[in-house]
């Protein structure tokens, strides 16, 4: 019955475009609490519709499902072709949890112009979804590029630290700066579909689409470019070590619910896994891609363990604690195998509920103290001890304690890297104990030991919002823990495609050498 | 009947978690009374369980895989939760859940009226959760879960007193040096899972004659370094003494009787891939060889009673692992177990002078208690007799089995190296009985006013481990090579002993073993009861070594200096790296550029390159950083994007008209 209802209605357009539409609706109203009330009531919807899709979507397949492909630029091959698979279709519920989440927080933490930051909000929530659900790469960058409006807004609009304005054209102007090298790779994937198509199918000349695009083959030379185009547009949004420096300003300048939406939703490793090693299976496992992506990965896991062993802000720690788990994920990616490519990205996933957790922690830290730094806090934990726990919770699913869901993501990672070559793993591996190192020290001064000097004799502990989310975020971080077996389900399929199109490109190679050598 | 037994082993870890989510979740809403009762019947009905299961594996012999459901699964990869129960599991289950439920039953006594009261049997019970899991488990990861999970707990209970400093660090450090091992067990499961691409403990014993003997070296190894961590060996012990920060019965069952023990279950579970390597072997012997003398001899001056326990508890675990690197796996298990009993006990019933001194843990203020706290009193000389290795007490048959194994296998050295260790456990353990009991009193007087004997529910505990730590030796292992467990655990260790002892040479040994004992009692009783200046004046002629054992061979000191400090101090340079040159790079090229276009660079960028005149836009915005622009961006993103669109169309353009 449902089904028969559904057949047809285009949801991802409904999900993508539901929260632009509510943004509009929302310029309309004027009594903030209505206003509060509205961006919740559209997030909740927009929550149900991702739920509704992760519910019909079939796993163990490698399908794109909920397709919708309208023309959009024949001329150029440009369409607007939306579709989920398994690499996609878990961001999309995320990016609705998250936001759903992030409304929660701002309810009453954001008390000024509160009907731009929810439109600002919503807007991102939109164009956030349409990287995750654009298999036409011209779509795909649009969103790409619109995600950096609402985002500059947000930080230097409702940014709380004095450099936000810095921040906040840093920020924009690294993403930028990136994704220009993004789009010459783009275009110039459409040149050789275009030479191809002249030569085989002059029906149609130029494309855009992934799925096109994947059809043609480029030559490895021409792939290794383009590679590295797209890399730099996807590193520096990530972002990959050396390109991380944005990312520690931007979270610490700009509000908790954008350092949320930055730190928990992986769009440039997503970019990675999504248009990279699949338009380039040859460049992707290429000798020097390959140590390139994995030495750059481990220097990240080390680098930003160690930094964040000795940083004294609690969202700079996070921030490259961040950039330590996209090292993983990193890692994981360009180990090139079924376990690293799985749990890249069950990790990026995880990285939503975890390294976002610990940013709306900080913000319940930041509403009673008013900063972040380590010198407001001590001996938390007596004053409020739910904040205490839960920040222990989130805290250890972000080191990657077994039971949580960090656990399963980092250790198949580390089997993946292992299985690639033993060192990659041998270093990795490293990344656990320093992991260990910087969120216990953390912890230990801040919540526990006695009561610090600047930490005021009352203070409330979680109110009802605060434990909503941190519940929530919990809930989410066992399951996956625990039970990660409805996630992998859905990944699996498409892991496994990904997989194969790496693996029967290699054996295509290996025909094709005897025929050379007979030359 | 095979259905029941594996019923009952699911079920034997459910109990304490259902425990754990009923006390965490609405501990606050209800009673200590209930939150203790719930605590304390949970593992009690785990440990009636594990006497069904026990009682099918000891009749049939059988093995039970039982599996619960699919944990972690993709490719070539299929990882359940699972458990795997055989003779060996059964004899952990037995003493985790059987002293568990004495040590569960004790704190309701001990931890009576502590703040935090539900927290802290919340928390014991995840530890039984997460060592049941531990040694249940059917392959490597559901191992690693519980090792980090009782790791966790460890860390949770050593903090328990949160807001001590000492206390918070403390359990900061156990975690994070855990973690060490842990990372080298990580390894151990990745080279395990590329040599037979799967994690099933049967699956793989069954093909581990495939290894190459370099391959069985290295997993070997990557698995004992976890051990070295968990069982805190050198060099990595510096934890455990620190651990007793956390209350007295959290040391008695995590860090004396169960958890540290994890690292022998690991190695005797793994013997076949151990056995595959002497090198690895030898490795093995030694370090608990090593470990077993090291600590011992800090053990001689400490001043803390639990500080003693613990350093003793160190060298135990020492010898546990020279009985494993030398194949006596069945010796080793044998003294897990009586260890089991007796340091409890000894833990206890230290908690129970503790208790009556309220509080006070330090030797040189006790003293002449015996007749003030008889039960403790005695109880605590039951323990002591134990481990120093007087017959017919439990510690004198395990202890000397393995002395006697590695003498007749004609490892001179490892035995030496335990007898002497023997000698100074009979010391150190009579000095601390002697020290706290006897002689005169030294304690406050207000101290003394309140001295009072511990409550039944605690004592009747400490009785019952204390006929265990008499009778238990016997019970298990008696006679010698061929006792109960020897035969119960035979099918899964493999029969060690392949060597032929003499009945002579058997009793020689067991005479120089007691020999040892009582020539320690007799050294504590000349010093400390007979002559106790003559302690004094030795300790002032010996000052430096004195001084040396006193600060533990300052080995805390040393890893501060060689990693924690350089560490920290690296960290800082590398956030000075960061900010300035990495940012500085960043911010540079934007400027340079900036300037740059401002001059010659102009028509170049702007006519030249027109098309890619984006670039040259993101670095001239880049450059105004500096002058804090504060509005009127939006047209320029929006001009950004559509150039960008446009440049697009330009390139496509020019492209397609090749």
């Amino acid at each position: 019955m449902l089904e028969e209802l559904t057949a047809g209605f285009p949801i991802l357009s409904s999900i993508l475009f539901l929260p632009l539409v509510g943004a509009a609706v929302l310029w309309l109203l004027d009594d903030e609490d209505m206003v509060r009330t509205s961006t919740l009531t559209i997030a909740l919807v927009e929550f149900a519709l991702s739920v509704f899709v992760l519910l019909r979507f079939v796993p163990e397949s490698a399908a794109m499902q909920f397709t919708e492909h309208v023309r959009w630029i024949p001329a150029l091959g440009i369409s607007y072709h939306l579709a989920v698979d398994g690499i996609s279709v878990l961001f999309v519920g995320l990016t609705a949890f998250l936001t759903v989440l992030v409304v929660v927080y701002s309810w009453d933490t954001i008390r000024h112009q509160v009907k731009l930051y929810m439109m600002c909000l919503l807007a991102l929530e939109t164009t956030t979804m349409g990287v995750f659900v654009s298999l036409d790469l011209i779509l795909f960058f649009v969103f790409w590029e619109l995600m950096l409006i609402p985002s500059y807004f947000l930080i230097k609009l409702w940014g709380g630290g004095a450099e936000r304005h810095y921040a906040a054209l840093k920020f924009v102007v690294y993403t930028l700066l990136g994704s220009v090298f993004m789009l010459v790779g783009i275009s110039l994937l459409n040149i050789n579909f275009h030479q191809w198509a002249s030569l085989h199918h002059p029906d149609q000349l130029y494309s855009f689409d992934l799925l096109e695009l994947m059809t043609v083959p480029v030559p490895v030379s021409q792939q290794l470019v383009i590679f590295w185009l797209m890399f730099l547009g996807f590193a520096f949004k990530a972002p990959v070590f050396p390109f991380h420096t944005w990312l520690p300003d931007a979270l610490l300048e700009g509000p908790i619910g954008m350092a949320v939406v930055l730190a928990g939703l992986k769009v440039g490793t997503f970019g990675f896994i999504r248009f990279s090693i699949p338009l380039l299976p040859d460049a992707s496992k290429s000798e020097t891609v390959v140590m390139v992506m994995v030495v750059l990965g481990l220097c990240a896991i080390l680098y930003g363990a160690w930094m964040a062993l000795v940083q004294a802000d609690f969202r700079r720690l996070l921030a490259y604690s961040s950039i330590s788990h996209l090292g993983f994920v990193v890692v994981g990616l360009f180990a090139l195998n079924y376990q690293g490519l799985q749990g890249s990205l069950l990790t990026m996933i995880n990285l939503g509920f975890s390294t976002a957790g610990l940013f709306f922690i900080a913000g319940f830290l930041y509403a009673r103290q008013q900063t972040t730094q380590l010198s407001a806090f001590g001996g938390m934990a007596k004053q409020v001890p739910r904040l205490a726990t839960f920040l222990l919770i989130i805290g250890l699913a972000s080191i990657g304690l077994p039971g949580t869901n960090g656990f399963v993501g980092e250790f198949l990672i580390l089997l993946g890297a292992f299985e690639a070559r033993w060192w990659f793993g041998g270093i990795a591996v490293l990344g656990v104990i320093f992991g260990a190192a910087y969120f216990l020290w953390y912890y230990e001064r801040s919540m526990m030991g006695p009561l610090g000097n600047a930490v005021k004799g009352a203070m409330s502990d979680l109110q009802l919002r605060e434990m909503v989310i941190a519940v929530s975020l919990s809930v989410m971080i066992f399951w996956i823990g625990l039970y990660p077996s409805p996630f992998l389900r859905i990944m699996n399929g498409s892991v496994q495609a990904l997989v194969d199109r790496l693996h029967h490109e290699k054996a295509a190679a290996l025909d094709r050498s005897p025929v050379r050598q007979g030359y | 009947m095979s259905r029941l037994t594996d019923l009952l082993i699911k079920l034997i870890p459910v109990f304490p978690l259902l425990a754990v989510l009923a006390n965490g979740l609405l501990g606050h809403r209800y009673s200590h009374g209930m939150a203790h009762r719930l605590a304390w019947g949970s593992v009690g009905l785990s440990f009636l369980c594990t006497i069904g299961v026990f009682t099918d594996v000891m009749r049939t012999g059988a093995s039970h895989e039982v599996v619960v459901y699919q944990w972690i699964f993709g490719g070539d990869l299929t990882i359940n939760l699972a458990y795997l129960v055989d003779s060996l599991t059964c004899a952990w289950l037995l003493v985790v859940t059987g002293v568990g439920f004495l040590i569960h039953v004790y704190s309701v006594g001990y931890m009576h009226g502590e703040t935090g009261f539900t927290r802290f049997f919340t928390y014991m019970n995840l530890f039984m959760v997460s060592m049941l899991l531990l040694v249940m488990g059917n392959n490597y990861l559901v191992l690693f879960i519980g090792w980090e999970g009782v790791g966790l707990c460890s860390y949770l209970l050593i903090g328990y007193y949160y807001d001590k400093v000492s206390a918070a660090k403390a359990a900061s450090k156990a975690f994070v040096v855990n973690r060490i091992g842990d990372a080298g067990f990580l390894v151990a499961i990745f080279l395990v899972f590329s040599n037979f691409k799967t994690l099933d403990y049967t699956k793989v014993f069954a093909q581990v004659g495939q290894l190459s003997p370099d391959m069985a070296t290295a997993i070997a190894l990557c698995l004992f370094i976890g051990a070295v961590g968990k069982s805190a060996q050198l060099p990595l012990h510096t934890w455990l003494p620190d651990a007793m920060e956390g209350p007295t019965p959290v040391s008695a069952l995590i860090h004396a009787a169960t958890m540290v023990t994890a690292g022998v279950y690991m190695v005797v579970r793994n013997h076949a891939i151990f056995d595959l390597s002497p090198f690895a072997m030898s490795t093995v012997a030694l370090v608990g060889g090593g470990t077993a003398l090291f600590a011992a001899t800090i053990g001689l001056v400490q001043t803390d009673i639990k500080r003693v326990l613990a350093y003793s508890t160190v060298s135990q675990l020492g010898y546990m692992f020279l009985g494993c690197g030398i194949g006596a796996y069945t010796a080793s298990v044998f003294h897990v177990m009586t260890h089991a009993f007796f340091k409890a006990l000894l833990f206890l019933a230290a908690g129970s002078v503790i208790h009556a001194l309220s509080g006070e843990q330090d030797i040189r203020k006790m003293g002449g208690l015996s007749s003030r706290i008889p039960w403790t009193h005695r109880l605590f000389l039951v323990g002591t007799i134990a481990i120093a290795g007087l017959p017919p007490l439990a510690g004198f048959w395990s202890k000397d089995e393995i002395m006697a194994h590695a003498f007749t296998t004609h490892h001179y050295l490892l035995y030496s190296m335990a007898a002497f260790g023997a000698l100074m456990t009979s010391f150190y353990m009579f000095r601390l009985t002697y020290l706290t009991f006897y002689g005169s009193s030294r304690m406050d007087p207000h101290t003394a006013e309140h001295v009072h004997e511990s409550p039944m529910v605690m004592v009747v505990p400490l009785m019952v481990l204390g006929f265990l730590s008499i009778v238990g030796g016997l019970i298990l292992g008696f006679p010698p090579e061929h006792g109960w467990l020897h035969g119960f655990l035979g099918p899964v260790v493999g029969v060690g002993s392949l060597h032929e002892t003499g009945a002579g040479m058997a009793l020689l040994l067991m005479s120089i073993a007691i020999v040892i004992a009582l020539a320690g009692w007799g050294l504590a009783h000349f010093l400390y009861g007979l002559s106790p200046a003559t302690a004094d004046r030795w300790a002032n002629k010996f000052s430096g070594t004195y001084r040396l054992l006193l600060n533990k061979y300052y080995v805390d000191e040393l890893y501060d200096l060689m990693f924690v400090e350089p560490l920290k101090r690296l960290g800082a340079m590398l956030d000075w790296f960061d900010r300035t040159i990495i940012d500085g790079i960043v911010r540079g090229v934007g400027w340079l550029a900036d300037w740059g276009s401002a001059g010659s660079t102009w028509v170049e960028k702007y006519i030249i390159y027109g098309g890619l005149n984006v670039i040259g836009y993101s670095n001239h915005l880049a450059a105004r950083e500096g002058r804090k622009m504060q509005s009127g961006m939006v047209h320029h993103y929006a001009a950004i994007i559509v150039a960008g669109i446009f440049l697009l169309v330009l390139v496509v353009q020019l492209f397609a008209q090749m």
